[in-house]
């Protein structure tokens, strides 16, 4: 009887393997993958059980995470060969009768484990002057139509996470061009009523580098975990500037 | 001790902005080139089959203008269309600055090559030319021998 009613409250948990990809710039060695045995409960989260491993099994693992809840975008890496966020990603939505496997984005330098260098990343979204630029100074806030709004209102989801830019394969051999995150962050302003420097904006991506280098390979849409229409918002890009106007 | 190369640096802003033009390009030659091959390949093959392809069949389209500009059209659309997409593929998978170049230019080098060669066929052609066209009755008739 006792026995029974134990079972009644008590969580299912499942066993779990993760090879996760491994670097430390100060041994020496090549990246490897390292496997890790971790007990999850079906509502765990990659993110979780990559704390189970740091918090109980090996200190060293390093990775990013701020918010743990899809809004800062700091845990985006590569799991299963899937550009995701460790904190939306259920244990349970993947194959667990299959290692998990799990790795830094791609196409940016890796600093330790799973953290990879963003400066390349923010640079190609600074280049895009991602701010409102306006001349007047009103002094009521700026006012714009529920259908001038909509124009933009897929791209303002963004969250810099980089998964849409790192899964792109331009992006993998040609660091240079701007990648999917700095488009769509283009894309939110070039299509925005209240600002002016569409024109300065489509010049900049009319660049040899800039939205002509999408193969529209659609693994931006794809990876983006905030379900932007990532490959639409570039077409709308290149449109405007064939066009000459947004 | 990081192995891989710092992407987007160092950052040029130099040379023209074609690629706009090249990404047009494809498009339209494309629309163009899917009714002049398909046109093509209709009025060659459908009708009397490939045994139909002779140097008289050749030489008879070529006597009309019509099929001289079209196989010209088809000639320097297709080669450029297909030149450019094998540059994009070099620029999509070389990592090397020196081989980039050196594919690039090569692409470019044999395209044109094969745009002198073909578009002086098309346009100095003359089956009279040919020694052997007397066994042609078909033609040797026109050339007044």
């Amino acid at each position: 009887m006792s026995a029974e009613t134990k079972k009644i409250g008590e969580i299912p948990s499942y066993k779990v393997t993760l090879f996760v990809r491994r670097f430390n710039p100060e041994d020496g060695q090549e990246a490897r993958w390292e496997d890790f045995d971790v007990e999850v409960f079906g509502t765990d989260r990659v993110l979780d059980a990559l704390h189970k491993i740091k918090w109980e099994q090996d200190g060293s693992l390093t990775f990013r995470r701020s918010c743990a809840h899809g809004v800062c975008g700091s845990d985006a890496m590569r799991i299963n060969g899937r550009n995701r966020l460790a904190c939306k990603t259920l244990i349970k939505d993947l194959d667990m009768s299959q290692p998990i496997y799990v790795e830094p984005i791609k196409g940016l330098a890796v600093e330790k484990d799973l953290v990879v260098d963003m400066n390349p990343f923010y640079q190609a979204y600074r280049d895009v002057k991602p701010f409102l630029i306006a001349s007047d100074k009103p002094a009521k806030e700026r006012l714009q139509s529920a259908e001038e709004r909509a124009r933009f209102d897929d791209t303002t989801k963004c969250i810099l996470c980089a998964a849409c830019t790192t899964s792109c394969p331009v992006f993998w051999t040609d660091g240079q061009y701007f990648g999917p995150a700095a488009i769509v962050n283009a894309h939110r302003f070039i299509f925005d009523s209240r600002d002016e420097a569409s024109e300065v904006r489509l010049e900049i991506l009319n660049d040899k580098e800039g939205v002509w280098r999408c193969r529209t390979t659609f693994n931006c849409t794809e990876a983006c975990p905030r379900g932007i229409e990532v490959t639409k918002a570039i077409a709308e890009v290149k449109q405007a500037i064939l066009v000459g106007r947004r | 001790m990081v192995t891989i190369e710092t992407p987007r640096s160092p950052r040029s802003r130099k040379g023209a902005k074609w690629e706009k033009w090249g990404w047009l390009y494809m498009r339209a030659s494309g629309v163009v080139l899917l009714v002049l091959i398909f046109g093509h390949l209709f009025i060659n093959l459908f009708q009397n089959g490939i045994q139909a392809i002779t140097f008289a069949f050749v030489a008879g389209k070529w006597a009309d203008p019509f099929w001289k500009i079209w196989d010209g059209a088809m000639l320097w659309l297709a080669l450029i269309h297909g030149t450019n997409g094998m540059r994009t593929i070099a620029n999509d998978y070389t990592v090397r600055l020196g081989m980039r170049k050196f594919l690039n230019v090569t692409l470019w080098v044999v395209c044109f090559a094969l745009i002198i060669l073909g578009t002086l066929v098309i346009t100095t052609f003359d089956p009279c030319s040919d020694p052997s066209v007397n066994q042609i009755a078909d033609i040797s008739i026109h050339c007044g021998k």
